[in-house]
């Protein structure tokens, strides 16, 4: 045998879809895009700040982690969706230093320790979220309006129980879908949430079981308490949520089944938390809380192997 | 038993580019070569031993290996010379060391006369097992199974349906696809001999729709001849990996072949396309097996469908198609999904060769698994490849015995699609590897 070393060995297959990592994270930065744009047109350039400390402090966090950890630091993506998401989920007004201790939160501690991209359990940016809203709880609850908005004192988000709307429910609705309403930075403007997710979901990058289970079960639980769904729907951070934290791959169960599963149970939790428990706000703690119950599904429910058609033991009559 | 007949699109698998760059491109005969190097085991199953000296001269169609084994077929001269030596070369289909004989060619091409029965279409199923046998008939798809062995089901396991794999869903590869155009007729005539010999209650040519032509061509045929009422061709949508097997049949009958089992568990036998057509060869001609269409493809300057002599080597079939292209560095024999790379223009073709595919390529680095859940969605045989990956890379050889290796036929859809880019085949085969030697043990 002479190997001829003009010829290249490499295990099959010898074809490649090219669909890379860095591909899907950079589809998705793209998409949320436009949550962040309506952020900026809402809330005003002085938001920009927020997302620059946040991204930039993911970022450098990651690469101080790699290098610690004596590992090849790649530009991913996932980092900057990692401090895009963070900032989308913080009120208008927190100081930028909370903001970069969150975003060192998300990847040292959520992501970095638990041996980095695709071995976290919780999804960083919520894990970061949670944290802050423990330790900054005055900060992590201050409300300002958007631009367009009345002069208004206190500025209460839909679910709070001190929200009052002098204006139809029509007018509700409205301000809701567009965005035009107090809350977190990208959490507001369904309208654009969904421009971003419907192109996920179009370039399949992002599983729409996930966000149409989630937020199908949140209207029907809604509707079981006898509250308006659609306000259940269109406030807080739900659509957010649904389509970009709980799609995130790491963190939701692997197989379709698992991903309708995952979504109804989201439902089912983020309704619970916002009836009974005593925060308004249920999708952070109830998508961290289903990121816990992942490796089980993943366990328990997997595809139908081809031609295996009992999984009974076979007792030994031969023996 | 009543058979159902699905035409519907796999929901597995994947979209591959198909790069049939030689569909359109006549079968011709590849230059005959000077010297050939037959490896004495082209098939699944037992090695066959030499039955001829270094020095013996030697006719085309002459058989030069054999066994005693049920699982082999023999082997035969390709070219008519002497026997000037051997060498050890890897079988492909099994990855393991094998001598081979090299036969330098007179140029002559003189062949043994041939055995060609008066009344072929008469012969007794017994003789017809051994006429297959004796011309050294292997599955041509690829797998190189001894196609007597897969027409001698066991009395206890009846075949009702037969299906002839006509899909060839490799990209690139179009061998099988000239071989429908070309040789239809011989081909159906084969075809006719094994449904003989297997007695089915149906018997189904499947196609994939890409190939348009073949499948007219074939029903025209089918329409004027006495297999009008037997033969039935069923289009289906092409998607990658149509054409394995196990997934073939699921499609046609909703049937699936129980783990580790073979498709005659299910009452089902599925040929290649080529190997009917070298049914027909052997019994209507007396031809063994000493040639088949090689599609050259890729990155050369001029793909061709050649019909090569087995032991012509892989370089020169290259160079007769004007040699790689600038920047090519990479050979699969195969296709480029679960072709392997070589890494030696002097390797011969060999009865499982179906397709050579030239490339350029570059190494691509391996990630970290982000749990997508791709691999999972194209698998078509039900598997968590990502699973299957980790617990091998991780030595966990026994979980992805539990999590069902076994049925992992290495098409390569999860490798294709996988955004982290894992070699899962790869992997799938060190653990079964691992597995095997375990059980040896
Ligand atoms: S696990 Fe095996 S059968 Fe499934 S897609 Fe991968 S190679 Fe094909
Ligand atoms: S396709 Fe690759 S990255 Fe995605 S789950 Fe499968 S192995 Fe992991």
């Amino acid at each position: 045998m002479t190997p001829d070393n003009r010829l290249l060995i490499s295990p099959g297959p010898h074809l490649w879809k090219g669909l890379s990592v860095n591909k899907i994270m950079y589809q998705v930065v793209i998409a949320l895009m436009f949550p962040t744009g309506a952020a900026i047109y809402f809330f005003g350039p002085k938001v920009i700040p927020i997302m620059g400390v946040s991204v930039g402090v993911s970022i450098l966090t990651e690469y101080l982690c790699k290098k610690l950890r004596g590992r090849a630091f790649i530009m991913d993506g996932s980092a900057v969706i990692t401090g895009l998401l963070l900032a989308l989920v913080l009120p208008p007004s927190i100081p930028l230093w909370m903001v970069a201790i969150g975003a060192v939160f998300a990847i040292a501690i959520v992501k970095e320790a638990f041996g980095g991209l695709g071995h976290n359990i919780f999804n960083p940016a919520l894990g970061a979220r949670a944290f802050m809203s423990v330790s900054f709880s005055a900060e992590m609850t201050t409300w300002t309006p958007t631009r367009f908005m009345p002069d208004a004192v206190t500025c209460a988000t839909p679910l709070n129980e001190s929200f009052v709307w002098q204006g139809s429910q029509a007018s509700l609705y409205h301000a809701l879908f567009m965005g035009n309403t107090a809350g977190s930075l990208g959490e507001t403007s369904v309208l654009f949430i969904l421009i971003g997710g419907i192109l996920l979901i179009g370039l399949r990058t992002i599983n729409w079981r996930i966000p149409v289970t989630y937020i199908g079960m949140v209207a029907l639980m809604a509707l079981a308490f006898g509250q308006d769904p659609l306000l259940y729907i269109l406030s807080g951070g739900l659509m957010l949520g649904a389509f970009f934290m709980a799609t995130d791959y790491v963190t939701s169960p692997l197989t379709n089944q698992g991903k309708i599963i995952f979504g109804i149970a989201l439902g089912l939790v983020t309704v619970l938390i916002r009836h009974f428990g005593s925060m308004p706000e249920g999708v952070c703690f109830s998508i961290l809380l289903m990121n816990a119950f992942v490796p089980l599904i993943d366990r328990f429910i997997r595809p139908k192997p081809y031609g295996v058609v009992k999984v009974v033991k076979k007792v030994s009559s031969e023996g | 038993m009543d058979i159902k007949l699905k035409k519907k699109a796999s929901p597995y698998g994947v979209k591959v580019p198909e790069n049939k760059l030689s569909d359109k491109i006549p079968i011709e005969p590849a230059p005959l070569p000077d010297k050939v190097v037959i490896p004495l085991q082209q098939n699944i199953g037992a090695p066959c031993k030499a039955t001829v000296k270094k020095g013996e001269r030697v006719l085309v169609g002459q058989k030069i290996g054999d066994s005693d084994k049920f699982v082999s077929a023999p082997i035969h001269a390709t070219v008519s010379g002497e026997v000037t030596g051997t060498k050890m070369v890897i079988n492909p289909p099994t990855g393991q060391l094998v001598n081979a004989l090299i036969i330098t060619a007179d140029g002559k091409d003189e062949w043994l006369e041939l055995d060609v029965p008066q009344s072929p279409e008469s012969l007794p199923v017994k003789e017809l097992l051994t006429r297959i046998r004796g011309a050294g008939i292997v599955g041509l798809g690829g797998a190189a199974f001894p196609t007597q062995v897969k027409l001698s089901p066991p009395p206890d396991k009846p075949i009702d349906t037969v299906i002839l794999n006509g899909c060839e869903c490799e990209p690139y590869a179009t061998s099988d696809h000239r071989v429908m155009l070309e040789y239809g007729e011989k081909m159906l005539r084969g075809l006719n001999i094994i449904r003989k010999i297997l007695d089915p209650k149906a018997v189904y040519i499947a196609i994939e729709d890409n190939k348009e032509d073949a499948i007219s061509h074939l029903e025209k045929l089918i329409a004027n001849s006495e297999f009008r009422d037997d033969f039935k061709i069923v289009p289906l949508k092409s998607k990658y990996p149509m054409g394995a097997e196990k997934t073939l049949i699921k499609m046609l009958l909703g049937r699936e072949v129980p783990i580790g089992k073979l498709p005659l568990d299910a009452g089902v036998v599925v040929h290649n396309a080529s190997t009917a057509k070298a049914i027909y060869d052997a019994i209507y001609e007396g031809k063994p097996l000493i040639e088949r269409v090689v599609t050259i493809t890729g990155a050369v300057k001029q793909p061709k469908n050649l019909l090569t002599r087995f032991g012509t080597s892989i370089g020169s079939l290259i160079n007769y198609c004007g040699s790689m292209n600038k920047g090519a560095n990479k050979l699969i024999m195969g296709g480029p999904m679960m072709g392997i790379a070589q890494f030696d223009l002097d390797f011969p073709v060999v009865k499982g060769t179906n397709c050579l595919v030239v490339q350029e390529s570059k190494l691509r680095e391996e990630h970290d698994c982000i749990r997508c859940g791709k691999c999972i969605e194209v698998c078509p045989m039900g598997l968590m490849p990502t699973d299957l990956a980790r617990y091998a890379k991780a030595g966990r050889y026994d979980e992805c015995k539990e999590k069902y290796i076994d049925d992992c036929v290495e098409c390569g859809a999860c490798a294709f699609t996988c955004p982290a880019n894992i070699p899962i085949v790869q992997y799938v085969k060190v653990a079964k590897k691992e597995l095997a030697k375990g059980a040896t043990r």
